[in-house]
């Protein structure tokens, strides 16, 4: 487990290690311990992938093969307040890509990027479902709806003003 | 539980459920011997939940304590389908149709109206079902509704979705014990054959054949799989089922395990649907509680689990062989087909894989039979679909219709037409692997063969509704980034083809166009159709050969006079100050984020102050200064 060391708390590396113990009998085992291994970290760095490696007897490569597979998985921290832009149809076809830029613009960082001091991170997706508010944010698990680039800019000043 | 007791238990809610189903008169009788004066029916779907239905739960708990009410049954529901008026909230026996709910207004209504001898609050009632001269129409007499059938969707919008009890009364876990009662896997496997019912998941496989196919396979392990993993953007229709009728998924899976002998099932599910997961987790825990899943169900003899397994993230799941390569834990790219999953599937054993809204269709069709099943619908196309209304459309939700329904029924009278006074241009059917059907088709009976022959698909059952400011061009970029972003690479088609395709549609946005340009993309869509391992690759050029095939003339214009028909496509755009009809006053200028608005000298006119004008060569052609003008003197071409 002295992977872990570098990437996490004694307490992180207890909780993945007891996922592992856990699991590792279950068929097909990786993508459950990815999840639940993202959900202690925030994130999936090599350590922790190594970790998993070890615990199930597999190769890094096959691990990692897994990781940048499925979009979810990220391999870089994430903000304190994930940001994260529908791009499905029903919001694209709404303005969807003109609200992302008018976030991209408020935050000050690009898609798929995270702010230097952690705040914030944006991201896309496609389709959360509420294609009857499009366009679409998330910000963490709040829904925000019927979005317009004037508005987007009030819902993300509530959050600068929350951290000031 | 025996069969006995589960008998027994529907008795117990069923008046509970019945007075939601019945009309007024009946309901209120009803209601009297149900313990609960009125019940008020919130929606806990994920729109009305983003829209913050918990707070009018909230609301309601605190008015109720306050004024003393407790004879009135607050039930929080899955997806009444009217996602754009959410969150929406139904009083019963009345069948008051409450929308755009607030917790204010809840305060409002408990106060007025659920109160003994209160009254329904007229002003806040979903304005379709107040009639112009104030009487008050039942919900399912609204456009919206009446020309809906909702089979897949029967339970949706009227049970406790958390309830297990509430699922049996309204008829879930009635089919399993018809089948383990009274049925063989043969005859089970006959019902579903003759009803006609086909894989609503897209590619529209005839279920019996699938089921058949997999019981004839040798081996003693087999299992049964649910694809859950709705990738396709704009359509939420399996999202729904799994969060307002769960139970009923379930049960049509371990019918499916006692048809096949099967005694495995998996749920693959995305993770991006939170609400879905939770109530499936429950009903899971519930099923096993009320002896209705795992071992000797019903005491009859029958064993069968479920596993919920999540997905990441990934489109090409939704391929049937992706799916079970990413259960067994690997990254999820499909294999080459034969064998065919019911030979050798999940873990190299026979299996079967249907998506959501076919299990929902499975109770109704063993309780009601094949023969009343296959007289809705269409010659080859039976039952009901469900689809996703969205886009450029009034009534923004979920509506189920029989197949054969007309483009036009759903969009005008359930959809209540396009806002806004647009015109309607075109619907996209089947997402990223569909195609686009333009205004003349509009009369066309939608159904499985009659979609692929005017060059769309059904797909999962996402409608999208594109009006006349939508760039044909733009919007098959836009699916073609999509694919080219989602292809999993394993097949060079899919992985150089998407891509390719993307660069071309991307220089013709950009008005760097040549006429060449659209022969290079036929060509390689035929490759591509042709060549791609799994149908990912081969229906990726779909979006394109559609609008190519409908709107050439839009591709025609972006190429050969650099402009942009609909007026979408940033490169090609100008921006240009009317000078007459500018007043001076200065709102562009203000606006304009790289101050590319300047006055000039000239004043038009019957005007005070002298026009503004737009240096071309700074506009990064925003359209902030159009949004601001509230004299219509910004023009953009």
């Amino acid at each position: 487990m002295e992977h872990c060391a570098a990437c996490g708390t004694p307490e992180q590396a207890a909780a993945l290690k007891a996922v592992i113990e856990q699991s590792r009998s279950t068929p097909g085992c990786l993508m459950h311990i990815l999840q639940e291994a993202q959900g202690i970290y925030g994130f999936l760095p090599i350590g922790v992938q190594k970790t998993i490696a070890e615990g199930l007897g597999i190769s890094l490569s096959e691990v990692y093969g897994v990781v940048t597979f499925y979009s979810q998985f990220s391999l870089k921290p994430k903000g304190k307040h994930r940001i994260s832009m529908c791009l499905g149809t029903a919001c694209y076809v709404k303005g969807a890509d003109k609200v992302l830029e008018a976030i991209e613009k408020e935050v000050g960082i690009k898609c798929g990027e995270c702010t230097e001091d952690g705040l914030f991170s944006i991201d896309s997706c496609r389709c959360v479902g509420a294609c009857g508010l499009a366009p679409v944010m998330m910000v963490g698990e709040e829904v925000y709806g019927r979005l317009t680039p004037e508005k987007v800019k009030t819902i993300l000043e509530e959050y600068k003003k929350e951290e000031a | 539980m025996t069969v006995q007791e589960l008998d027994a238990l529907r008795k117990k809610k069923y008046e509970l459920i019945q007075v939601r189903r019945v009309v007024r008169e009946q309901g209120e009788k009803m209601a009297e011997h149900t313990g609960y004066r009125k019940q008020v029916l919130v929606c806990g779907g994920t729109g009305c939940t983003s829209s913050h239905s918990a707070k009018v739960i909230a609301q309601l708990e605190e008015s109720f304590k306050e004024l003393g009410i407790d004879d009135v049954l607050i039930v929080k529901t899955g997806c009444f389908g009217l996602c754009a008026l959410g969150p929406i909230m139904i009083v019963y026996p009345e069948g008051a149709f409450y929308s755009q709910m607030t917790p204010e207004h809840a305060k409002t209504v408990a106060e007025k109206h659920l109160v003994k001898g209160g009254e329904i609050v007229k002003e806040l009632l979903y304005k379709g079902t107040v009639h112009e001269d104030g009487s008050i129409i039942p919900f399912a007499e609204t456009p919206f509704y009446k020309k809906q059938m909702r089979i897949a969707l029967r339970n949706c919008g009227v049970i406790a979705a958390e309830d297990i009890e509430e699922a049996i009364a309204a008829g879930d876990y009635a089919a399993i014990e018809k089948v383990l009662t009274t049925m063989t896997p043969d005859d089970v496997i006959k019902e579903v054959l003759d009803s006609g019912l086909r894989g609503r998941g897209g590619a529209g496989f005839p279920t019996g054949r699938k089921w058949s196919f997999a019981k004839a396979s040798a081996g003693d392990v087999k299992y049964v799989c649910c694809n859950a993993d709705e990738g396709d953007p704009g359509a939420f229709m399996d999202r729904s089922v799994l969060e307002g009728d769960p139970h009923c998924v379930l049960e049509a899976m371990t019918i499916a395990g006692y048809a096949i002998g099967a005694h495995q099932g998996y749920i693959y599910v995305r993770a991006e649907y939170p609400i879905a997961v939770e109530r499936l987790k429950i009903a899971i825990k519930q099923a096993h509680e009320y002896g209705l899943l795992g071992k000797n169900i019903l005491g009859l003899g029958f064993d069968f689990d479920i596993e919920i397994r999540l997905g990441a993230g990934a489109f090409v799941c939704g391929e049937e062989t992706a799916l079970m390569t990413s259960i067994e834990g690997h990254r999820g790219e499909p294999r080459p087909r034969p064998p065919f999953p019911a030979v050798k599937g999940l873990f190299e054993k026979p299996t079967i894989l249907n998506n959501v809204e076919t299990w929902a269709n499975i109770n109704p069709i063993i309780m009601k039979g094949a023969q009343w099943y296959s007289s809705i619908g269409t010659e080859k196309s039976k039952g009901t679909k469900v689809f996703a209304l969205g886009g450029k459309i009034t009534n923004v939700g979920l509506v189920e219709v029989p197949m054969g329904t007309t483009l036009r029924e759903i969009i005008e009278e359930i959809g209540g037409g396009i806002p806004n006074g647009k015109k309607f241009k075109a619907a996209q059917t089947g997402g990223p692997s569909g195609g686009c059907i333009p205004a003349e088709y509009i009369d066309t009976p939608i159904d499985f063969d009659n979609l692929v022959a005017i060059g769309s698909m059904m797909g999962s059952g996402g409608l999208i509704v594109l009006d006349e400011d939508t760039c044909m061009v733009d919007i098959s970029k836009f699916y073609l980034e999509f694919t080219a972003d989602e292809s999993c690479g394993k097949c060079t088609p899919c992985r150089i083809g998407t891509k390719r395709l993307l660069q071309l549609l991307t220089k013709i946005t950009e008005g760097k166009g040549e006429p060449e340009d659209l022969v290079k993309i036929e060509e390689l869509a035929e490759h591509m159709k042709s060549s791609s391992l799994c149908a990912l690759g081969q229906s990726a050029p779909n979006p394109i050969l559609s609008t190519l095939h409908h709107f050439r003339n839009e591709y025609e214009d972006h190429i050969y006079n650099h402009h942009c028909t609909a007026g979408v496509c940033k490169a090609l755009l100008s921006f240009t100050i009317d000078k007459e009809k500018c007043i001076g006053c200065g709102m562009c200028a203000k606006n304009c984020p790289v101050s590319a608005i300047a006055r000039t000298d000239y004043v038009a006119p019957g005007h005070k102050l002298a026009s503004f004008a737009i240096d071309t060569a700074k506009c990064i052609k925003c359209g902030v200064c159009q949004s601001n003008c509230k004299f219509k003197a910004v023009e953009r071409k």
